[in-house]
Order: structure tokens, then C-alpha cells, then sequence
């Protein structure tokens, strides 16, 4: 945890209430969204209890399993569930735009541009909490190698349609859940704590409950009253007032309701079965009453999801948002791709280039998210600049010089007067937004002496430095709060009055200046200019090409074995149903 | 140094029975050399301790290769480790042609190489093409292409490389012989890797454990002295980080020594250099208190015990040389966890007036030496025991980097600190669970600095 993080979640339990970390939200979220709120069954490792899903807050299809232990049953739910999800999720897949792409020519080998279609915007899967999106993994894995009688007339146990597309499709999206930024499977419960510090733990943080009720408790309710309230309340019947965000159920409801409803269930199917007189109705009425429970332990999840939406959709989208969102769409339209071609599920297990390519993506994904969303927004660059990664200050001098070359480029060197405490050394790589969007890069040079500025201590950093922002917003991160924090933080320049040598530093411009020797008018910054540097690259690149799967080398085990079926489902040796 | 040290002859076994480490470090790299250029198998995986000679067998194994016309390709992880590495070469043989695969970034490689008549730096592998060695970082090599594979490579730091950075190269070369010491720190990844864990090619895990789970049957040798580690250091390194492959320190009792031309002023920096200086160790101990990372107080007792270490004109005896050579700056490091702490060390130092120690976080301080170290605990002062303070290759990195004594500073309360944070990583099916965990070694190394403790006193 960052110590900016550490300052907020401080000032919540001070304050009562949550923090903002941000002053723009920092995740799309669509118009549309389809929320699932999916409960599962004590006792019986992934087998669903019951759904509440759907794209409209007040109208939400209640899908539930009478039975859990009746596979009959859960075959069922998951058929209506693959009727709910799958036509929203195939109501993106037509309406595209043209991107022109670079593709290799299979014939030439060179790289020639192609249009290729993007999906217009992609359907967007909302889940109250991390347990959620564990849930729809475990909902695509077991889904996606079942066969429908149409794709395998001879299989014994044929699935409904749709089901093991509906599985793909889940598995595509908890697959690209991983991804650091991308949103087309998103955590309620991630989304809050990523835009609001609360005055609990991070692992409180995942009770979508007690995480809003930190964020807006009611009425006069300090949050951490409120937030105990919503985690362990419960009313004359010892049933918590306000039911888990799932997918795991409180015990208390199991016990105490749930259990004897499916009881007379069962009897109530039992008598049906043999004919007995008004067992029909019974049945009917059993059925009723469990749908009556399970919504009443879904409806407060579902009521919250929506309310941390609203709280959400009050903060601005941040400006590089769309363009994460872009590689989002890209991800649907390419799924979309590999189903309309009929290719087969993803298999159950990655190779080892496949394995290392998703690695190496996510990492440049993280970087390029830290980047995003410290440019995107004063409070986290603030972050940055306590911890030594970025900093911010005015331009007290700028001297034009030219780099030794044939050809000499101009390499000004700027002294900026700062506050922050970057960690540099000598040639270190800087970087900075231009007023036109572009990049300009640089090397730090040294520090130079600041006219008997120097030696004033440490602790009144913070102060001076969010005051330059002017962060709108920022709640509870300005001056007066940041010079305790950065007390503590910049501790050492107080006891050792290791001032350093001097604050401002210098900086020669290396790149954005144009290509000719004068450099381009706005390139550089001039005296009295705020500037804010970060040692970070704002558009990471990704690591080299790795080598086909075919061409794994012998130290990863050589190629995958051609003999092996690569996808689908093998049947356990044992007994025949299982698929391992 | 393998196999070259006269004073190190000495040495003896705990056990009583003499032991020559010069003559067991000699088998080892004959053995070690003989299944590099004659054995079947396509890897050879090398253990090495700390300072137990690694660089020295990475440069003869090299040298002897292309002495038999093998031309071989050297991956190391980072610029500096290639730099020396060439550097080494080089010295030890001025005429062998040694190419330096380097980026396109602007000073990519250190100048000293341009001294060097006989190294040829390029960006482009096809101006090396030809020469008996290249040596490049693992993300250089991955960016080559279209070349005929070298027949053999050496692979440095193996432990420290991540399996996909293997992946990457690994078909750039037939065969190669790998190299690293399994004690330090393990790769990492800023993103979770969980799902792939217990997958034998898992892209996160190290190189060695990857080429290992699929390839069971490569030869494995061990280097089985530190010449590095004095005999205060060796035995508690190896005990409390290499309990299943011990090894020993090249050096006997007595042999090194460090001596101070001005007497204690009493103070505890002084008293707890006086305690280093006599047993190898010593434990600077201030009061227990949670603070931030960067603890103005054992930022500042760290800060003073260099300055003093500095000022009391500090002089080692070591097998190297018969007179005492003064321990300057330059043969002191700091050692922290964190890039802050660093930082804070540093402008402490500063203004102390201390110039030229470095001070460094353990994964910058990785594969380096010095006499002295001064190190800050990474659990001193924290309120929890993460797994990344816990890790058991930053302890041992920090514990490890000294020739005479090293000094901790800490606050007390860590053993407590230890107890009510017990390691609580997830089990992973089909991942072989690494010993001794950090949790462990941790309360070794604790137990043992304990019988060198001195409470802060300014």
C-alpha cells in the first residue's frame, strides 16, 4: 500500500467516512451494463444457488435452483442463464467501425494494412465482488467443453443450447478479467476500493456492504459504525440484516430457512412424482416460497451493486479511459472473431508461450495503467511524487544548448525548483506530458543550489506541492493534512537536516523538440512554467516476440505433444462422466 | 579466485577433519568444466553460494570453450552484470575476441569496455557475427532473430532469471551451462501469476526451476566454498539459507580481521562496530516502535554508524594482502528493502558528510562485495511481516555481501513481530515448496544476531 493510500485511509477513520484516491473515475463504465449478482450453494463447490441478472435495475430476472444437488435443475438454471447473458452479449457483435491494421502478408511476409472491423462498444459483466468473478471463471470452466445434442447427437448428456457458448464467453471474460485496467468484467467491490479509501483493511474492503457504508454512510452514521452494522447486524431471528454479496450465503439463512424450504421441496417433488393428490400445488407453492428467499438474500447485493454504480457515475471519466476501453473492445470483437470461425474452446490449460504471452501483456498493461492513470489525475500523480517516482515545480531558468553531433540537436537544460523528493540519479530517463498530448523526454542532470532556499527541513513538502496542482476535488489531500503525513515520510531530512544538495534540479530536454536545430515553438518549457516530470514511461512497450508454440525450445519442454488432443474435453479413465 | 588462493589452505573443518577448500572448490569446477565441454546432456545447472567463485568459473568455463573453438553465447540479466562479465574476459585474456551486444538507448554499455582492444560493442548482432563470445542481457538476446544457433551458452544468474525470459532465448543456443546461486532473490512479476502455479513452464517461476521440471536429469553441481563469507559469516549463511547444500568459508578463523585506529568513544555506533570487529556481527538495537518505512531514527543510527566506522579509521586483514588496508568508502555498503529507505540513507549520509558508500536496496545490491555492510532490517519498526519482507532472498542477499563484519540495525520486537505474523502464502498443488522459508530464516538469523546485540545509545 502506498503511503498516500495509508495517509487517506488515516484520514477516513479520522473523518468518519471514505477518502477519495482519485478525482476522475479510472474504469469505463458502460451505459449498459448487465450485473449479475449469482449466489452458490454451502457444501457444494460451484453449483449455483440462485442469479439475479439483467441490464435493468428495477426489473432483474430472478433465476434460482430449487434443488442444487439436481443436476437436472442446474442444467436448467444455467440454460435460463445462457438466455439472459448470451443475447446481450451477442447484441455488440454487429454493429462495428473499420480499423486499418497491420497484418503480415502470409504470401509475402510484409507487413500491409488491413481493415479489419472493431465492435462499436462491448457489453460490459458487473459482479458485486471478487468472489463474483472467481465464480464466473469457475461458471465458464465448467461450461464450455459441455456438448449440445446439435454439435454431438450421440452424448449422453446433452446440454442446452447456448450453454457451452455462454461458457466460452464467460471464460473469455474472467480470462480478460486478469488484465490490469480492462473492464469488461468488472468488481464492484475493486471498482469502489480502487476510487475511495475507507478506514478498514482491504480485506473488509471485499464486504460490498461495509465498503459502502464508508463511502456514504447514512445519515449521521460514522462510517465505521455503519460499516459493522452492514458486516454483522442481525435482526430477532439472528439472519444478518445485510445478506453477503455472495457468491458464498450466510449460514444463519441456511439453517434456519433455507434448508427446511428445500425439504418440503423435496417432499412436496417426491409426492408429485408418485401422483399424489394436490402435490402439484404443494410443489408450486414450495418452489414460491425458496424464489422468495433467494431474492431476499440477492435483492440488498443487487440494490447495492446499482448504488456503488451511481456513486461511480458521479465522478468524472478519466481522459485516457476511452483509449483502455478501445483494447477492451478489441478483445470482444476478437472473441467474437474466433466463435463466428468456429474455432474450439479455449483449452483447459495455457501453453507455455501462451502462458508467458499473457504474462508479459499483463505487465505492460500494469505499467501502462499506473502511467494512464497518474496523467490522468492530479491525486494519483500526487502519489507518485511522495513516492519518489514523479515531481512537480517551477521553471527557474532555462539555458539553450546543442548536443556535439554532426548535426547539433538542441538539448536546453532546465532547472526546476521542486518540492518533491525524487529518487534520481545521475542520466536517469524523465518524462512529461506537452501541451499538445505528445511526449517529451529527458535525463536528469544534477541538482543546483537554490539561493539560500536550501536547509529548510522536509515536513512542509506536501503542503507547497498540492497547493500547484490545484487538484479540484481533492478532498482530503491538500496542504493542511499533507504536512503531518509528510513528516513522517520525509523524516530524514528533519533528523540528519540532510537537506540534500539543494532542490532544484536539472533537467536537459532530450526528445519532443522537432527535428530541426531550433527547437519547436512550445517545446520547451519557459521560466516560470509549472512542469511535472515522472520517471515512469508513459507508453510502456511490450516485451519481444516469443516463439510459436510449435518451436518451444527443450528447456520448456519442447512443442506441445501433437498427439494429445490441444482442446476439448478427455474423459477421466475411471469413470467416463467426469471430464477432467 | 577458484583454485588461485594460497592463504586459503588453512581453513578448517568444524568437525576437526582438515578440509582444503581450495582443493574442493578445484574438483568442483573440474567436474563442473568436464560435463561443459565433454558431458551429453544439453544443461549443466551450477549452484553457487554467495561469493563462492561464481564470475571466476563463468569466465574460465567461457575462455576454455572457445579455447576448443566453440564459439558461445553469454546471457547475463542486467547491463552491469554484462559489463563485468566482459570486463573479466577481456582482463583475463586481452586477445580473445569478446563481443558486446548492447540497446540502442543512448550510453548503453560502461566505457571501461572501450578500453579493451579485443571487445567489439554493437547494437546489431550482425556486426558481432564471428567472434568466439557474445555476452548480452536475457532482453537483448530476446530481441534477436534470424541467426544460426550458437552451439553453446552460458547462462548467469539463472536463478534470478524469470522462465519466460528463458522461453525467449532458448532457442538461440543447443546447449548451455547455467549458473546462479538459488539463495538470492527470486524473480518476480508485478502482475499475479497464480494461475499458472504448478505448471512446470509456470512463466513466472525462475529459469533453473522451469529447465529443471522438464529436464530432471541435467548434471547438478554445487561450488562449495565462499570465498566471500569470512568463517564468523559462512556457517549461519549456510545454515540458515542453504540448509540442504551447505558450504564452507575459504578462509579460517582469525584469518580476516578488522581492527580500528581510534578506541571506542562508548557510544553504540562505536560499541557495536567494537562487537562486528571481534565476532563478524553485530546487532545495533533501538527501542521497539512502529514507524514508516523510513524511520528517521534507524535511518540516522545506520547514517552514524558509517560516519563512525568512517572516522575510527577502520583497517582489514585479509588473505590478500599481509599489511592492514583501510577500509575505505568505497569497500562499505548500506543495504535496505526499500528504494525510499535507500534514499533516506543517503541524504542522511550526506549530511553527515559521507561520500562514496553505497547504498543500495538487496535486489541492487545483488552479486556485489564489500568488507563492511551496514544493514537496515527489513522488518524493523514495521507493523505486519509481508511476504516481501519476509522473502528469504532479501535477508540473504543483505547478510551476505561482507568479506569482514556486518552490522544490522533494528528495532526491537522483531521476534514478537514474527510470532504473530506466521508465513500464510496459499499452497500451490504441484508447486515443490522452497525451504527454509522466510518465516525461518528469519528467526536463524535473529537468534543468532541476538548474542551480538547492543542497545542504542547516542
Amino acid at each position: 500500500m502506498s503511503l498516500i493510500t495509508t495517509l487517506a485511509r488515516m484520514e477516513a477513520v479520522r473523518e468518519g467516512r471514505a477518502q477519495p484516491l482519485t478525482t476522475v473515475r479510472h474504469r469505463h463504465l458502460s451505459e449498459r451494463p448487465l450485473a449479475f449478482v449469482p449466489l452458490t450453494t454451502a457444501g457444494e463447490a460451484g453449483a449455483p444457488l440462485g442469479a439475479l441478472v439483467g441490464t435493468d435495475r428495477d426489473a432483474p430476472r430472478l433465476l434460482i435452483v430449487a434443488q442444487p444437488r439436481d443436476r437436472d435443475l442446474r442444467f436448467a438454471f444455467l440454460a435460463e442463464l445462457a438466455e439472459e447473458i448470451q443475447p446481450y452479449l451477442d447484441s455488440y457483435a454487429d454493429e462495428v467501425e473499420l480499423e486499418e491494421r497491420k497484418e503480415t502478408d502470409p504470401e509475402t511476409g510484409k507487413k500491409v494494412p488491413v481493415q479489419v472491423e472493431l465492435c462499436a462498444d462491448a457489453p460490459q459483466l458487473l459482479v458485486p465482488s471478487a468472489a463474483g468473478v472467481a465464480f464466473v471463471r469457475l461458471l465458464g470452466r465448467s461450461m464450455r467443453f459441455r456438448r449440445t445434442a446439435e454439435q454431438d447427437p450421440e452424448t449422453p448428456f446433452p446440454a442446452p443450447a447456448r450453454v457451452p457458448l455462454l461458457g466460452r464467453w464467460l471464460t473469455h471474460y474472467g480470462e480478460r478479467s486478469r488484465v490490469p485496467g480492462s473492464c469488461l468484467l468488472l468488481s464492484l467491490t475493486e471498482l469502489l476500493s480502487r476510487h475511495w479509501a475507507t478506514g478498514q483493511s482491504p480485506l473488509e474492503d471485499q464486504h460490498l456492504g461495509s465498503l459502502l457504508a464508508w463511502i456514504d454512510p447514512p445519515e449521521g452514521v460514522p462510517g465505521a459504525e455503519a460499516a459493522l452494522r452492514a458486516e454483522s447486524e442481525r435482526d430477532e431471528d439472528g439472519l444478518l440484516r445485510c445478506p453477503p454479496a455472495g457468491p458464498a450465503t450466510d449460514p444463519a439463512f441456511d439453517n434456519q430457512l433455507l434448508a427446511p424450504a428445500m425439504s418440503r421441496y423435496d417432499a412436496a417433488r417426491a409426492e408429485a412424482s408418485q401422483g399424489v393428490a394436490g402435490a402439484e400445488a404443494r410443489l408450486r407453492l414450495a418452489e414460491a416460497e425458496l424464489r422468495g428467499l433467494i431474492a431476499s438474500q440477492l435483492r440488498p447485493t443487487w440494490d447495492a451493486l446499482w448504488h456503488g454504480v451511481d456513486l461511480l457515475r458521479s465522478l468524472p471519466e478519466g481522459a485516457r479511459v476511452a483509449e483502455r476501453w478501445k483494447r477492451d473492445r478489441w478483445s470482444y470483437t476478437a472473441h467474437r472473431d474466433r466463435v463466428r470461425a468456429g474455432e474450439p474452446p479455449q483449452p483447459k490449460r495455457d501453453d507455455a508461450v501462451t502462458a508467458a504471452q499473457k504474462l508479459a501483456a499483463r505487465e505492460t498493461a500494469q505499467a501502462q495503467l499506473d502511467a494512464h492513470e497518474a496523467l490522468d489525475d492530479p491525486l494519483v500523480m500526487a502519489g507518485r511524487r511522495l513516492a519518489g517516482e514523479a515531481f512537480a515545480g517551477e521553471v527557474t531558468d532555462v539555458e539553450m544548448a546543442w548536443s556535439e553531433a554532426r548535426v547539433p540537436r538542441p538539448r536546453p537544460l532546465i532547472t526546476v525548483r521542486t518540492e518533491d523528493r525524487p529518487h534520481l540519479a545521475e542520466r536517469v530517463k524523465l518524462h512529461r506530458v506537452l501541451a499538445d498530448g505528445r511526449a517529451q523526454s529527458g535525463e536528469f542532470v544534477g541538482f543546483a543550489r537554490t539561493d539560500g532556499a536550501a536547509g529548510t527541513g522536509g515536513a512542509d513538502g506536501a503542503a507547497g506541492t498540492d497547493g500547484t496542482d490545484g487538484a479540484a476535488g481533492t478532498g482530503g489531500a491538500d496542504g493542511t493534512d499533507g504536512t503531518t503525513g509528510t513528516g513522517g515520510a520525509d523524516g530524514a531530512g528533519g533528523a540528519g537536516d540532510a537537506d540534500g544538495p539543494g532542490r532544484a534540479l536539472v533537467v536537459r530536454l532530450t526528445g519532443g523538440m522537432g527535428r530541426g536545430k531550433q527547437p519547436e515553438p512550445g517545446s520547451v518549457p519557459e521560466k516560470g512554467d509549472r512542469v511535472c516530470w515522472t520517471l515512469f514511461e508513459h507508453a510502456p512497450r511490450g516485451g519481444p516476440e516469443l516463439p510459436d508454440p510449435e518451436s518451444t525450445p527443450w528447456t520448456h519442454g519442447g512443442p506441445p505433444d501433437a498427439a494429445a488432443p490441444a482442446h476439448g474435453p478427455e474423459p477421466d479413465p475411471m469413470t467416463e462422466e467426469d471430464y477432467l | 579466485m577458484i583454485g588461485a588462493d594460497p592463504a586459503a589452505g588453512a581453513a578448517r573443518a568444524r568437525g576437526g577433519e582438515p578440509f582444503d577448500p581450495s582443493a574442493a572448490a578445484a574438483r568442483a569446477t573440474e567436474a563442473i568444466l568436464r560435463d561443459t565441454l565433454h558431458g551429453a546432456d544439453r544443461g549443466v545447472v551450477v549452484d553457487s553460494p554467495p561469493g563462492a567463485g561464481k564470475s571466476t568459473l563463468v569466465v574460465r568455463a567461457a575462455r576454455e570453450l572457445a579455447a576448443a573453438g566453440r564459439p558461445l553465447m553469454v546471457v547475463a540479466q542486467t547491463n552491469a552484470q554484462v559489463d563485468d562479465l566482459v570486463d573479466r574476459l577481456a582482463t583475463a585474456d586481452p586477445d580473445l575476441p569478446v563481443g558486446r551486444l548492447h540497446s540502442s538507448d543512448p550510453h548503453p554499455y560502461d566505457p571501461v569496455l572501450d578500453g579493451h582492444a579485443s571487445v567489439r560493442a554493437s547494437a546489431k548482432i550482425a556486426d558481432l557475427a564471428g567472434l568466439d563470445i557474445v555476452v548480452s542481457t536475457a532482453a537483448k538476446w530476446a530481441h534477436v532473430r534470424d541467426v544460426e544457433p550458437w552451439r553453446h551458452a552460458i547462462v548467469d544468474e539463472a536463478y534470478q532469471m524469470r522462465s519466460d525470459a528463458l522461453l525467449a532465448v532458448a532457442g538461440l543456443f543447443e546447449r548451455a551451462l547455467f549458473v546462479g546461486d538459488p539463495g538470492q532473490l527470486d524473480p518476480f512479476s508485478v502482475v499475479g501469476a497464480d494461475q499458472w502455479a504448478g505448471l512446470s513452464y509456470d512463466p513466472s517461476a525462475s529459469a533453473v526451476t522451469t529447465l529443471l521440471a522438464h529436464n530432471p536429469r541435467l548434471p547438478q553441481h554445487r561450488l562449495p566454498v565462499s570465498w566471500r563469507l569470512p568463517a564468523s559469516a559462512a556457517p549461519l549463511v549456510s545454515d540458515a539459507f542453504y540448509p540442504y547444500t551447505p558450504f564452507r568459508s575459504g578462509t579460517g578463523h582469525g584469518e580476516r580481521r578488522l581492527s580500528f585506529g581510534v578506541a571506542s568513544d562508548g557510544s553504540g555506533p562505536d560499541r557495536v562496530l567494537d562487537e562486528a570487529a571481534e565476532s563478524g556481527w553485530g546487532l545495533l538495537e533501538l527501542p521497539a516502535r512502529r514507524t514508516p518505512r523510513t524511520d528517521p531514527e534507524a535511518v540516522a543510527a545506520v547514517a552514524q554508524v558509517v560516519r563512525r566506522l568512517l572516522d575510527r579509521g577502520a583497517a582489514a586483514v585479509s588473505e590478500r594482502s599481509d599489511e592492514p588496508v583501510p577500509v575505505t568508502a568505497d569497500r562499505i555498503a548500506v543495504g535496505t528493502a526499500h528504494r525510499d529507505q535507500a534514499a533516506a540513507v543517503r541524504a542522511a549520509l550526506t549530511g553527515l558528510g559521507v561520500s562514496g558508500v553505497t547504498v543500495d536496496t538487496a535486489n541492487r545490491l545483488q552479486g556485489r562485495e564489500f568488507d563492511v555492510t551496514v544493514v537496515l532490517h527489513p522488518l524493523s519498526g514495521r507493523p505486519d511481516a509481508t511476504a516481501f519482507h519476509l522473502e528469504t532472498g532479501r535477508l540473504c542477499v543483505l547478510a551476505s555481501r561482507h568479506r569482514q563484519a556486518c552490522v544490522v540495525v533494528c528495532r526491537a520486537g522483531v521476534a514478537e513481530l514474527l510470532d504473530e505474523h506466521p508465513s500464510t502464502e496459499p499452497v500451490q498443488l504441484g508447486v515443490t515448496v522452497k525451504f527454509p522459508d522466510g518465516w525461518e530464516a528469519n528467526h536463524a538469523v535473529l537468534a543468532h544476531l541476538a548474542e551480538h546485540r547492543v542497545a542504542w545509545r547516542p
